[in-house]
């Protein structure tokens, strides 16, 4: 079956069973590698996504709940000239990935809390990433960079007005 | 093994090809061409084993580890740069190709001299024969914690210290100066009474023509200028945007896809399977039975998942399909048992005559400790993509020990070595796992059927399922105390034994010991786990030493202080800690703090927990850590390697259970084998002592003393003594078992 799809703002289609989990569909259709596998069951926030806007875990998102609507992707969430999102710049400033493997879905999450809360507090972090889970243990530095990009989104908001 | 001579080790230099090879190799001959066919890119002279430089005075390491996370590369190429004195912002760093020119000499070193033990389990990997490694030196190994105490001192350090003299004399010669008059600093040689200077790459085609130095000169620590600050890693920003390589986005044209089911119960083996309706299954193309297990390969990922999930496999699964955890739990105390009542069994370490001064002991306090299975979990799930063609196998992973994987799959296909090439790439998690290269060789089996390429990705359920686990264990103690209630015996007796030997020792001064052990084979495979044996005996020990402390109703820090006279490092790290975490200092109700220490692969670690209690609710407030190893190479990527240790010797602690039921794994995914989130994870503070001892490591030695430190807490906050792990499994309420048992 054809499906569309709006992946980091570019016009797709897909021919694949509409049952597909939207990671493989990201991975093996579209060749966008940096959204991962962990686990497979909506347990570990690797492969987590935007659907418009809102932070999905697309291992357990069949493509059709998808279709037609807008998905982005780590690899969609910096600037098109190719600057950094704000996470991604306080993930480099605070040193936070190990091995990395987490950190797309880390860093979609986090970046979706920041879209609708500005100035988390200690419990909105805990609630909004504590579907992610990172077994090299970089928890300490993720709520760093959190705080961190959000103290700079704050400064440019303050700079635009 | 005795021709490795020290001289062999540093002095042997070759000029070959127009090439300057700085020998940094163990067996003498000439190593450089090959190696300079493997690494040098044009424009490039190959300058030494680790180092290039290219024409544009860029100093490219050339690293022979993976990176998992742990920094190795950064802190590796720190090693070179500062000894070699090069401009860091034009350093690069590469990892070494999977070919015995680069097997990991110094680890070898290491081993052959006696300086550090090798992780036997490591070593066994690679098709499990221990002496032919020794004799082929086929290592390059990640694990251990070795790679900076060996391959950055031994190996790197010299490298860049050679390098360094080799260009200064080029420079000399050059300009008929004598060297005392130059300088080098940020990959330039200077004169300055002259003014004269060139570049390295200047100097680089000079100094390939010269012999180099049989024993270059390493900086003093007061001359460090990289080794000690904190450098950003290399492999960071590749990690924010989504572009870094894991085994698991290896792509290759007209790859397919599969998925594999091994048999529950370890050992045994495919009986029956439904081919035809895996066939008839969507983008199904072909079923693999590989024995153990049975393969499905598709034209995606998820296709292969759900036939293997669907179709009907049976599995025989022979003598250990009946075996349940408390069969297993039986048998080790049965051994131990039969061990004491027949005096069978194997001495660890003696001193003095324990059994002797037990019996004029004042107290005597008899305990019993147990730990579980631990599964690694890394984050990326096992996978390997194979592609047999042409009587050639290629293979792209993730691997801790790449030289091992290329072995144990040219066999598997009976291949020469040299007809297989491994594509190593970041490693998404690994904490032991990968050095096991079970999962390659499966991949290739795959392959081996098929005419295209084939990516094998293991499920989470299969991970956590077929992985080879930190061993259960039994550990049983008795102390006897004196009248001022410190110990004058200690008896420890405990199952099975791996590496490294000492993890089972103690610091204190105690002058009667017997720590003896007895083997009780099950069939879990076992693997090395973060920080291997250390993990079990660090909670045994640290806990014992502490019930002793508070039996004698001394403080569990000073008691452990009073024992640490002949330890003053180990003193220092634990004063170090105690004082950061406000020891002695009044808390709250039902809060409590627990401190434990294990020296592990050479660094000293101290850890402070603090915890609350609150109707049965445990909370782990804070963790204070201090480390001394011996100098921190990149600090702050050892203050992240003491929190990644400490988290996950948290998750094993409150939650890691892997049970056996019907002699298979009963947990398969992250529900029911619990990894610690966000909200449960404590501050953690880090503090460091550069006591300028050898070097020690990073990745593992966070790990072993936090469950101890915790359970220490816990008691210290509640009463209730932990002696079986992992703390979920207990009612802190204070109406388990336990709690009565200390009531
Ligand atoms: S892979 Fe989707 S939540 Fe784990
Ligand atoms: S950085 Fe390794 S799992 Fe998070």
């Amino acid at each position: 079956m054809s499906i569309k799809l709006t992946v980091n703002g570019e016009a797709k289609k897909v021919e694949v069973d509409p049952d597909t989990p939207l990671l493989w569909v990201i991975r093996e259709q579209l060749g966008l590698l940096g959204t991962k596998f962990g686990c497979g069951k909506a347990l570990c926030g690797a492969c987590t996504v935007h659907l418009n806007d809102r932070p999905v875990r697309s291992c357990t998102t069949p493509v059709r709940a998808a279709a037609d609507q807008r998905i982005t992707t780590i690899e969609g969430i910096g600037s098109a000239a190719g600057t950094l999102h704000a996470v991604q710049q306080a993930w480099i400033d605070e040193q936070v990935p190990q091995c990395g493997y987490c950190q797309s879905g880390q860093i979609m999450s986090a970046v979706a809390l920041l879209a609708t809360n500005q100035t988390p507090t200690d419990q909105d972090i805990d609630h909004a990433m504590r579907g992610n889970i990172c077994r090299c243990g970089t928890y300490p530095r993720i709520r760093n960079g959190i705080r961190r990009a959000a103290a700079v989104l704050a400064t440019d908001t303050g700079a635009k007005e | 093994m005795g021709k490795w001579t020290r001289r062999a080790f540093i002095g042997t230099g070759v000029v070959a090809g127009g090439a300057l090879v700085v020998g940094v190799a163990i067996r003498p001959g000439n190593r450089a061409g090959k190696v300079a066919g493997l690494i040098a890119n044009e424009n490039d002279t190959v300058v030494n084993v680790w180092v290039k430089i290219g024409s544009d005075n860029t100093v490219t390491a050339i690293i022979p580890h993976a990176e998992m996370g742990q920094g190795v590369h950064t802190s590796l190429a720190m090693m070179l740069a500062d000894e070699m004195d090069a401009d860091w912002e034009s350093v690069r760093m590469l990892e070494a190709p999977a070919h015995e020119e680069y097997a990991n000499y110094p680890l070898t070193r290491g081993y052959a001299l006696g300086d550090v033990a090798i992780p036997r389990a490591l070593i066994g990997t690679v098709d499990g024969a221990f002496l032919r490694i020794a004799r082929s030196m086929d290592l390059q190994i990640t694990g251990g914690s070795t790679s900076v105490r060996l391959t950055g001192q031994f190996g790197m350090r010299i490298a860049g210290a050679a390098a360094r003299e080799v260009l200064l004399e080029a420079a000399a010669k050059q300009w008929q100066l004598p060297i005392a008059e130059l300088t080098s600093s940020n990959s330039t040689i200077t004169h300055s009474p002259s003014g004269q200077s060139a570049t390295y790459a200047e100097l680089a085609d000079a100094a390939s023509k010269l012999t180099p130095p049989s024993k270059p000169t390493l900086k003093t620590a007061d001359r460090f200028r990289i080794m000690g600050t904190s450098r950003p890693r290399f492999d960071i920003p590749a990690k924010v945007d989504g572009s870094a390589k894991f085994g698991i986005d290896a792509e290759l044209p007209n790859m397919k896809y599969a998925a594999v089911k091994a048999s529950p119960v370890f050992g045994g083996s495919v009986r029956e399977y439904d081919e035809a309706s895996a066939l008839a299954m969507p983008g199904v193309l072909k079923v693999v039975d590989l024995g153990s297990a049975l393969a499905v390969i598709a034209d995606g990922y998820w296709q292969a998942q759900q036939a293997i999930n669907t179709i009907r496999i049976e599995f025989n699964g022979g003598d250990n399909a009946g075996r349940e955890q408390s069969d297993i739990y039986q048998q080790f105390a049965t051994n131990l048992d039969t061990a004491n009542s027949d005096g069978g069994g194997t001495t660890d370490f003696k001193t003095g005559n324990a059994e002797k001064a037990i019996t004029k002991a004042a107290t005597i306090l008899e305990v019993e400790y147990r730990v579980p299975y631990l599964a690694h979990a890394a984050m990326e799930p096992l996978n390997c993509t194979a592609w047999v063609h042409d009587d050639c196998c290629e293979i792209w992973t993730g691997s801790q020990n790449p030289l091992g994987f290329r072995a144990a799959v040219a066999d598997a296909l009976e291949m020469k070595d040299s007809r297989v090439t491994v594509n190593n790439h970041y490693l998404g998690g690994a904490f032991g796992r990968r050095s096991d290269p079970d999962y390659a060789v499966q991949a290739a089996r795959i392959a081996a059927t098929v005419s295209y390429p084939v990516k094998l990705i293991w499920s989470r359920e299969e991970d956590t399922q077929q992985d080879h686990y930190r061993a259960a264990a039994l550990s049983r103690f008795k102390g006897g105390l004196n009248d001022n209630g410190y110990p004058i015996a200690w008896i420890n007796q405990f199952v099975d034994k791996h590496e490294p030997v000492e993890a089972s020792h103690i610091p204190y001064k105690i002058d009667n010991q017997y720590i003896h052990y007895t083997d009780s084979k099950t069939h879990i495979p076992w693997g090395p786990w973060r920080s291997v044996d250390h993990t079990q005996h660090g909670f045994f020990t640290e806990s014992f030493i502490d019930e002793l402390a508070h039996s004698a109703g001394i403080d569990p820090y000073l008691y452990r202080r009073n024992l640490l006279e002949d330890s003053p490092r180990h003193r220092d790290i634990l004063d170090l800690a105690a004082s950061k975490a406000r020891w002695g200092q009044p808390l709250p109700a039902n809060h409590g703090r627990g401190i434990a220490l294990q020296k592990s692969f050479n660094s000293i670690v101290a850890e402070v927990v603090e915890v609350s209690i609150i109707d049965g609710k445990l909370k782990i407030e804070r963790v204070v850590c201090a480390v001394d190893a011996g100098i921190a190479i990149n600090p702050d990527g050892l203050i992240a390697q003491m929190e990644s240790g400490i988290i996950y010797g948290l998750t094993a602690a409150l939650y890691g259970d892997i049970t056996i039921r019907r002699g298979a794994v009963a947990q398969s995914n992250f529900h029911d084998y619990e990894i610690l989130r966000i909200d449960e994870s404590p501050p953690i503070e880090t503090y460091i002592i550069n006591s300028g001892a050898s070097l020690g490591g990073a990745g593992e030695p966070g790990t072993p003393a936090v469950a101890p430190a915790l359970a220490n807490a816990i008691y210290a906050a509640s009463g209730i003594r932990i002696r079986n792990l992992p703390v979920k499994n207990h009612d802190l309420g204070g109406n388990s078992a336990e709690a009565l048992d200390i009531a």
